[in-house]
């Protein structure tokens, strides 16, 4: 770390949402009273021991936390193979793909829609890429009476129709978005655009750490769940801490609730893992970190895919819940600090993460963490086999099987 | 006097009109919404993303966009008005990222030296102001604020402070071009702006008609058309000057008629 690090990496944002440079309320006038509001309404309920016991009790009985901790002892020996004698680390997993509805977005989700309960909102919105957004929002939306317009873009509905019926099952009304390119981005303009025209009755429940300020705050609060267990599973399984951790980063909400419990434990390493699509050389990937620079966009400050006007890039991923071309302001200012080490994993390496394993845990992954097993899969071997790495396994892999027998010419 | 604060002495409303750079002939579109009678001319910098912006704007600004406008193209529509139109004044309109991409300072300056009289800058409310109003100011640009129905009157003070040209009141909350607010509502609303500041107020958000403008008129010192101009860009394409000095022409005479 160098000598300009914070005393700690734990206390942002600042008062105004600022994580550094990055973050801070870029919204238009009209939402601006409201992000206040739920600035107050989030301070209130953080101070609130019932709001928390409730939150914890969903987690708890509905989602099915504490999600395990696994040591993936297959894939460990598998990744020996190719390491010199005395290397290969450990690998385990942090199970969030166990969770009901498949994915750690449920985490959030919990959070927030009892944020809206408090606040008196009788209407809820998201934007969803992959889709698991959408139906964690569907499904607490069910769970609690409220109605529920999901934004998602047409070309995603195309490629992630399961996830679509569920939505629709649930009760949600399903918006394909057509503007733009029909991703993740356009699905986001359009809930703004709903939010600004309803601001009276409806909350906008968004999927990742990112938005403006306080929305990357309690997001990672709220999936903060993720490591704070994984911290205490982890001395009490091993005896020690993680010495790298690995998740995959689209907006990020995932690899920011693995690590932020863990940022002033200084010898635990930290890697986040984007999408590289065809190649970070061309513009067909979503490495916003890797590959973008910094802007301002969905009321964010943070690193963007841009052309030199500041023209948005769409940017390309195998992976619907990456295909975004920004990142939270959280994860650029640790990328400025140094404290998180980011990485890239194009779509084929991606594919060989997930058929990884498959093979060796009978574990079928999302695409999104075969993003970082791919990462795991390269590190494991340069590390000492007494050392450790937790991943994120954030989602699994059932809705993706289509795009995946797609990719592999296996015709279902 | 500035030519902004000229524009908002008349004896009438003023009557401010809005195109998107880069969409149509946009030479021609400026000049004829100066002969129609505009007293301001808003110039939209279009941007990929304009979450502020209803179906027309946006469907303006990805026409602007796939022809492969740059911010030099809009400045440089900026700079050629300012060549035929000394005494009109010119305000940029956009979203913050195209804004600060090569840094405020730059961006300020290039306006400035472009012959730009203000700034609205969509997503940057008094809370950012550091990421461009300073620059604005040292410019000599003045930077004008949005106020919407959410906008209240402790609020007020913040979003007025180190703004100047006028203030613009967003009639409803929602996005452009779409719905409209009750006359009444207006009323009051400006009537509540007007009593906490001496800068002229602007009502836009939906003004398609020029019963609509008047109505506006009799209580507000602007006027702000968008949509219905852009709209006439997209259906007429090199043909819309004609429809635009017209619809500009109908709008100043309700508006003068008030």
């Amino acid at each position: 770390m160098n000598e300009t690090s914070p005393n700690s990496f734990r206390n942002q944002p600042d008062d105004r949402g600022h994580f550094g440079d990055f973050g801070g309320r870029y919204v238009a006038e009209t939402l601006m009273p409201l992000i206040l509001d739920l600035e107050r309404e989030y301070r209130a309920a953080q101070e609130d021991p019932a709001f928390q016991a409730e939150f914890d009790d969903l987690l708890e009985h509905y989602v099915g936390r504490p999600s395990p901790l696994y040591h993936a002892e297959r894939l460990t020996e598998e990744l020996r193979k190719d390491a010199k004698p005395g290397m290969g680390a450990q690998v385990w997993f942090k199970r969030d793909e166990l969770n009901h509805t498949g994915a750690h977005k449920i985490n959030n989700c919990i959070g927030q829609i009892l944020l809206a309960k408090r606040m008196g909102k009788t209407r809820i919105i998201a934007e969803t890429g992959a889709g698991q957004h959408g139906v964690a929002t569907a499904t607490v939306c069910a769970r609690f009476g409220l109605p529920c317009v999901v934004y998602m873009g047409a070309e995603d509905v195309a490629r992630q129709s399961p996830n679509v019926f569920r939505m629709k099952l649930l009760g949600a009304e399903v918006v394909p978005v057509t503007s733009g390119r029909g991703t993740l981005k356009d699905a986001m303009n359009d809930a703004l655009r709903d939010w600004v025209a309803n601001v009276h009755d409806t909350f906008y429940i968004i999927g990742t750490a990112a938005g403006p300020h306080p929305y990357p705050e309690l997001v990672r609060d709220f999936q903060c769940v993720i490591g704070k267990e994984a911290r205490a599973q982890m001395l009490a399984r091993a005896g020690k801490l993680p010495d790298l951790l690995i998740a995959c980063i689209g907006g990020g909400s995932n690899a920011l609730g693995l690590f932020h419990p863990f940022l002033d434990d200084a010898d635990v390493r930290m890697l986040g893992v984007e999408a590289a699509g065809k190649g970070l050389e061309g513009s067909e990937h979503n490495a916003s970190l890797l590959g973008g620079s910094p802007g301002i966009l969905h009321g964010n400050k943070t690193y963007l895919l841009q052309d030199e006007d500041g023209q948005i890039s769409e940017g390309y991923s195998i992976s619907a819940g990456l295909d975004y071309p920004g990142i939270g302001p959280e994860h650029a200012w640790l990328k400025e600090t140094g404290r998180v080490e980011y990485t890239a994993v194009t779509d084929d390496e991606a594919l060989e993460g997930f058929q990884l394993l498959c093979r060796t845990e009978g574990i079928i992954p999302a695409l999104e963490p075969s993003h970082a097993l791919t990462a795991v899969s390269k590190r494991a071997p340069m590390m000492r086999e007494d050392e450790i790495i937790c991943m994120n396994l954030c989602g699994r892999g059932d809705k993706d099987i289509f795009t995946v027998a797609e990719k592999l010419g296996v015709e279902m | 006097m500035t030519r902004l604060q000229n524009a908002f002495s008349k004896p009438h409303a003023a009557f401010v009109a809005f195109i998107t750079a880069g969409d149509g002939d946009t030479a021609a579109n400026l000049d004829a919404l100066v002969e129609g009678g505009a007293d301001v001319i808003e110039l939209g910098m279009p941007f990929t993303d304009p979450m502020a912006d209803g179906p027309a704007i946006q469907a303006a600004n990805l026409r602007s966009l796939g022809k492969g406008t740059t911010t030099a193209d809009v400045l440089q529509y900026a700079y050629e008005f300012r060549e035929r139109h000394p005494d009109v004044p010119l305000v940029l309109m956009g979203y913050a990222n195209p804004m600060i991409r090569r840094g405020p300072e730059w961006f300020a300056n290039a306006a400035k030296g472009a012959g730009v009289d203000g700034v609205i800058c969509v997503d940057i409310p008094p809370e950012e102001d550091d990421a461009l109003g300073p620059a604005l100011r040292d410019a000599g640009i003045s930077p004008i604020r949005l106020a919407t129905p959410t906008t209240d009157a402790k609020r007020l003070p913040q979003v007025l402070e180190g703004s100047s040209g006028f203030l613009y009141y967003v009639s409803v909350a929602g996005v452009t071009g779409l719905q409209q607010a009750a006359a009444g509502s207006i009323e009051e609303a400006v009537a509540a702006l007007k009593a906490a500041t001496d800068i002229p107020v602007a009502v836009g958000f939906g003004v398609r008609e020029p019963a609509q403008a008047a109505a506006i008129a009799a209580h507000a010192d602007g006027v702000v058309v968008g949509s219905a101009f852009v709209d006439l860009v997209g259906e007429h394409g090199a043909k819309a000057p004609a429809k635009l000095q017209e619809l500009t022409a109908a709008m100043v005479e309700a508006i003068k008629a008030a």
